[in-house]
């Protein structure tokens, strides 16, 4: 296929429709409102479903109620719609039915605003909804690989009867840049034998994530975790770009990676041996791979768009060995690639130790902005 | 000459219901709403290709005592999943089954929505006035001055507000094709209500639009009365309030002749 000039938010709903998904709900939300309003134009002329729902609520059980029947269906939303979703993920996790969601993280806590962010980690990669159960975050950090990304939710979401987000964040779903969408894939015609789609010929199915006896509970939640182990051995995904004798490893995925790409090419430039590591799939985590970076590594240095949430993630691989840093921008502000840099810098001619939490530390090096920030006005 | 006796079944389990055991209070009226649904999807041929929705609240097991496909559904979210379920199956049967607190308090987004998109599924709506699985607290359907246990000197409708009348509500929606209220107290009115579910899945079937049936129902064990005086004081108490009266009928349907 051409490469073409897309934005991210159409670019992963036609990619969606090109992998064959059959049905969209899904509410309003900026970011991610071109989501919508894309399939509300390409659904209809293929002959598939799209409808637009009274609320986020409503839209993730039409998507729950979708996917018992076995179809490919997805929604999406950014951060307050997705907590919204929440109930209706755990139902969906324990009826253990595929379904696809895009997150097009925006600032907040609360109303925030609609500017990226990253700020949704926790929620989406370590729970959200109630009850033990894990999807499977994927986080894209261009929109060729939001298309891409897109594409690979489907087919996980199938193979593991779970749910698969793809966390993008306002950037990747707002930014235009050339990439190349997939073919048409056909639509599915033969569906699994769970799926429930009336009795006719067979014996009657039921779906449901109420398990009242609490030892089929435990069953249900075993089965699960076996689940989400074969998950853990099977889909971990990541990016390495000058890894290969960095002594600063740089960790940050999405649009913090991509600036953190910049600013290591930068450091690069002035003969600091830094590193990118640049986690696509959040959930699973790759702390293996990770962890395998700290014989080589004098430091590691976190970066988000967020107040140091995936930092955790990387503090356990870490395992206090070499001193790990860490950079954030909050709120719905992303980083300039000078920012990362100056830390980069920083942390190449600066004595570290370890530390139990690297947030104090750079909120006292992060203070002086925030100050100008409250002064602007 | 004498004439041999010949053995006749004049009743017998439906189809569409399974050898189950219930699980519902003596004196309920929940296995009654399930007799009716059962019986007129067989006489409609129905179950092969229907999707029942179970909710929240004691009929939360509604797809233990159903032979056909089920799904069970988050709290007042049925109307929600039915939805799913019927734009991607528009030739199968999608009904929902619930109850006052599911439907009327935490599903009320949903139903609304649903009835006002003209969503071609049926509901089947119980009312008994009470949340009944968690052990008798007060609905939107509780009438006023009735004592539950979370509203224990009755409830005052200055502090807590005025009973909720669905189908009234729905019926104004103009994607409802089919709203009507009926209850479970007696022979009389059980056929009745028969009747109108009947009426209701026709709705679907002919595509005319989104179809509930309300069911005045009992809670014994909730209310604290014997299944007898149950029966009764849904007679003298709630069909004042909840009057049975039909609220939305398309011309279709009152056309129908079946």
């Amino acid at each position: 296929m051409p490469r073409e000039f897309l934005e991210g938010n159409h670019a992963m709903a036609e990619a969606a429709i090109r992998a064959g998904v059959q049905a969209y709900f899904g509410y309003p939300i900026t970011p991610q409102t071109e989501l919508l309003e894309h399939f509300s134009q390409r659904m209809p002329e293929l002959g598939r479903v799209f409808l637009q729902a009274e609320s986020e609520v409503a839209a993730i059980n039409m998507v729950y109620g979708a996917a018992c029947t076995g179809a490919r269906v997805m929604s999406s939303s950014s951060s307050p719609g997705v907590s919204l979703m929440m109930e209706g993920l755990s139902y969906i996790a324990g009826t253990e039915v595929p379904v696809v969601l895009i997150d097009v993280v925006r600032g907040g806590p609360g109303l925030g605003n609609i500017a990226p962010s990253q700020g949704d980690y926790n929620q989406i990669v370590h729970g959200g909804g109630h009850g033990d159960y894990h999807p499977i975050v994927l986080a894209p950090s261009t929109v060729q690989e939001a298309i891409d990304l897109t594409v690979l939710a489907f087919d996980l979401a199938e193979k593991y009867r779970a749910i698969v987000i793809v966390m993008a964040d306002g950037n990747i779903g707002q930014i235009m840049e050339p990439a190349e969408l997939p073919p048409m894939r056909p639509l599915r015609t033969e569906y699994p034998d769970w799926a429930v789609r009336g009795t006719s010929g067979r014996e009657r199915r039921f779906l449901t994530s109420i398990y009242i006896d609490p030892v089929d509970e435990e069953v249900t939640n075993f089965r699960l975790m076996q689940t989400w182990n074969q998950i853990q051995a099977n889909e971990v995904r990541y990016k390495e770009y000058f890894m290969d004798d960095a002594e600063i490893v740089v960790v940050g995925y999405g649009t913090a990676g991509r600036v953190a790409l910049s600013a290591v090419r930068s450091a690069r430039l002035e003969g600091i041996k830094a590193g990118l590591f640049r986690p696509v799939s959040l959930s699973p985590y790759p702390y293996a791979q990770l962890e395998a970076l700290v014989g080589g590594a004098r430091a590691f240095l976190v970066t988000e768009m967020s107040a140091g949430q995936m930092l955790d993630d990387v503090l356990k691989a870490v395992k206090g060995r070499v001193p790990v840093e860490y950079y954030g921008r909050m709120g719905g502000m992303v980083p300039f690639p000078d920012e990362i840099l100056a830390e980069i810098q920083r942390i190449s001619r600066e004595p570290l130790t370890v530390t139990f939490d690297p947030r104090q530390g750079w909120m006292k090096r992060f203070a002086p902005i925030v100050e100008a920030e409250k002064s602007r006005n | 000459m004498e004439s041999t006796p010949q053995a006749q079944i004049v009743y017998q389990r439906p189809r569409s219901l399974a050898s189950t055991p219930t699980s519902y209070c003596p004196g309920c009226t929940h296995g009654v709403a399930h007799r009716l649904v059962a019986e007129v999807l067989d006489e409609m041929e129905l179950r092969e290709r229907t999707i029942g929705v179970a909710p929240v609240g004691c009929s939360v097991f509604a797809y233990k005592f159903f032979d056909f496909d089920f799904v069970e559904a988050a709290h007042g979210r049925a109307p929600a999943m039915a939805t799913g379920i019927k734009r991607l199956l528009p030739d199968r049967v999608v009904f929902t089954y619930q109850g006052d607190g599911d439907l009327a308090s935490i599903g009320m987004a949903e139903i609304m929505h649903a009835a006002g998109r003209g969503e071609n599924i049926t509901v089947i709506f119980i009312n008994n006035a009470i949340f009944g699985m968690t052990g008798g607290q007060m609905a939107p359907t509780t009438l006023p001055g009735q004592k539950t246990t979370s509203s224990p000197t009755g409830r005052d409708v200055e502090q807590m507000g005025y009973p909720l009348h669905m189908s009234e509500i729905l019926s104004t929606l103009d994607g409802a094709g089919y709203v009507v209220r009926r209850s479970l107290h007696d022979p009389k009115n059980i056929r009745m209500a028969k009747k109108a579910i009947r009426l209701a899945f026709e709705t679907q079937v002919r595509g005319l639009g989104f179809s509930m049936v309300e069911l005045l129902s009992t809670c014994s064990t909730n209310w604290g009365m014997t299944p007898l005086d149950s029966l009764r004081w849904l007679e003298e108490r709630m069909i004042p309030v909840y009057p049975i009266q039909d609220f939305k009928v398309v011309q279709a349907l009152a056309e129908l002749r079946l």
